[in-house]
């Protein structure tokens, strides 16, 4: 049985059996769990029809938040996607499915937390993404759920998955790690170029503080799950190319931890800095929560 | 921790511990009350005073009173429903000394008379912390499958229980016993591993000296 505490160990264990990291953490999951795999499949694949839904649903233009402060701005990134913007219709129809999902969250929709809520568009973002652009089929996209959700418990485990623990970080930094692994995957990668993409999407969000205005998962969490699924593609990219990263993952990941402990209160989901403590930041607490 | 823990739970948004977390609490109390529920009166501590409105920890809270699950569509709708069903409720915030941030104290009323009041946390990715069921201590998460037992303590009682258990093959992760005074009322609280049979929650509700069991799923 995997133990989830190194996610080198886990891509060398794939290797080694010449298996995907997803078909490796799927019969492990079922042996832990006392389960069959097709359970699990299934289990799955519910959750990536979750996605599917919300990011439909999140695509209304009328939608807006119980806060009133957002909603409707992933339709206008679906219809300026349409255009084929700079970087081309593939990254802003990710970028529209990734605040679809995320705005539909802030609008009391159904979302799937992977791994938590304020951080559940980058999955729908990239996976759901490579599904709905036709890059590979609705199996390797439920499996590459199981491979991002194995990066994940090893990151829950040696660092955190809660942004009052470690920062934005340790939510929509670790949604982009696992993304980018499952990324990886689906583009025919190997376990090991998952691990490094994995750290690259690590390295680029070190650091990051959980501010959110008048503490609702909103500002700026939506338009951070869109730069979360920009790092996993272009981690995953890199990977692919054969860039390695210097740092290992799991080196990576205590970094991660090492920074969360190492960051103030004030930056971890309390909103007493950042972003939050803004003129404006305040302004809008007051407009949604009165003289608190 | 497993697979959908991380991928997972699906939920209604917008924060796990908000929303998800709150629900749980609610359905929780719901639960041990066994019955429906026509008033409920909220006090809610630390931060879920500050800010439930905003996250929409009010409309979590009732939908779960209600017996809704955390990914139920109609939370959005709660407070509505509640008025549509004749649920009377009601919200105050005010500090509970050493509570959790989290932390919501639910009293509830049921429609044939039957009352119970329910103290607990949302301590983060929709897992909750029940820390007091009727004024009785209790310690349990609801990351594995829990089974509340409220019973007189009474000599054997324990042991029919773990027996009923043992014959059904489940297996116990973490057993816990809170009696506030001897022969009064008790509470079991029993972590297992993998599924509970319905059939196993009817078995133990007949046994002698058993007042309700009350099975808290894991996510």
């Amino acid at each position: 049985m995997l133990e989830y505490d190194s996610i080198a160990a886990i891509c060398d264990a794939a290797q080694e059996k010449q298996i995907t990291i997803s078909a490796l953490a799927l019969a492990d999951q079922a042996e832990q769990m006392e389960l069959p795999e097709e359970e699990l499949y299934e289990r799955m694949k519910e959750s990536l029809y979750v996605m599917q839904e919300a990011v439909k649903k999140g695509k209304n233009p009328k939608l807006r938040s119980t806060s009133g402060l957002t909603g409707g701005d992933a339709a206008k990134v679906e219809a300026y996607a349409d255009t084929g913007g700079i970087t081309g219709s593939f990254l802003n129809h990710a970028m529209a499915r990734a605040i679809a999902v995320s705005e539909y969250n802030a609008a009391m929709g159904k979302i799937v937390a992977s791994p938590t809520a304020g951080s559940c568009g980058i999955l729908p973002g990239t996976v759901v993404s490579m599904l709905e652009e036709g890059r590979c089929d609705e199996h390797a996209a439920v499996m590459a759920l199981f491979t991002a959700g194995a990066v994940g418990m090893v990151i829950a485990r040696n660092a955190s998955i809660a942004g009052a623990q470690g920062g934005c970080q340790a939510e929509c930094g670790s949604a982009s790690a696992m993304a980018a692994a499952a990324l990886v995957e689906l583009a025919g990668g190997t376990p090991a170029q998952a691990a490094h993409a994995c750290a690259m999407a690590i390295k680029n969000q070190l650091g990051l503080v959980c501010d959110p205005v008048a503490g609702l998962v909103e500002i700026p969490c939506i338009k951070r799950n869109v730069s979360g699924i920009a790092i996993a593609f272009t981690s995953a990219e890199m990977a692919l190319a054969g860039v390695e990263s210097k740092i290992p993952v799991d080196e990576c990941v205590l970094a991660m931890r090492q920074t969360g402990d190492l960051l103030p209160c004030s930056l971890k989901e309390t909103s007493q800095a950042g972003l939050a403590a803004t003129p404006t930041g305040i302004r809008l607490k007051k407009q949604v929560f009165g003289d608190h | 921790m497993n697979v959908f823990d991380i991928i997972g739970p699906v939920m209604i948004g917008p924060s796990s511990s908000h929303t998800a977390g709150a629900v749980r609490l609610g359905r929780t109390a719901w639960k041990i009350l066994e019955e429906k529920a026509v008033r409920a009166d909220i006090r809610l501590s630390g931060s879920f005073a500050q800010t439930y409105r905003g996250h929409g920890t009010d409309k979590a809270l009732i939908a779960g009173i209600m017996g809704m699950h955390s990914y139920d569509e109609r939370i959005r709708r709660s407070l509505s429903l509640a008025d549509e069903e004749g649920l009377v409720y009601s919200f105050t915030a005010e500090d509970i000394p050493g509570a959790h941030p989290n932390t919501a104290r639910i009293h509830l009323k049921g429609e044939h008379g039957a009352e119970c009041t329910v103290q607990g946390a949302s301590i983060g990715g929709g897992n909750i912390l029940v820390t007091e069921i009727n004024g009785m201590e209790v310690s349990f998460t609801g990351q594995y499958n829990t089974l509340v037992v409220l019973h007189y303590d009474r000599p054997g009682t324990i042991a029919a229980v773990t027996n009923f258990m043992a014959y059904s093959g489940t297996n116990i992760g973490n057993f816990r016993l809170t009696r506030p005074k001897k022969g009064g009322e008790a509470v079991m609280t029993i972590e297992v591993d993998g599924e509970v049979e319905e059939t196993l929650i009817h078995s133990l509700r007949i046994l002698p000296n058993i007042i309700n069991v009350v099975l808290i799923r894991a996510i």
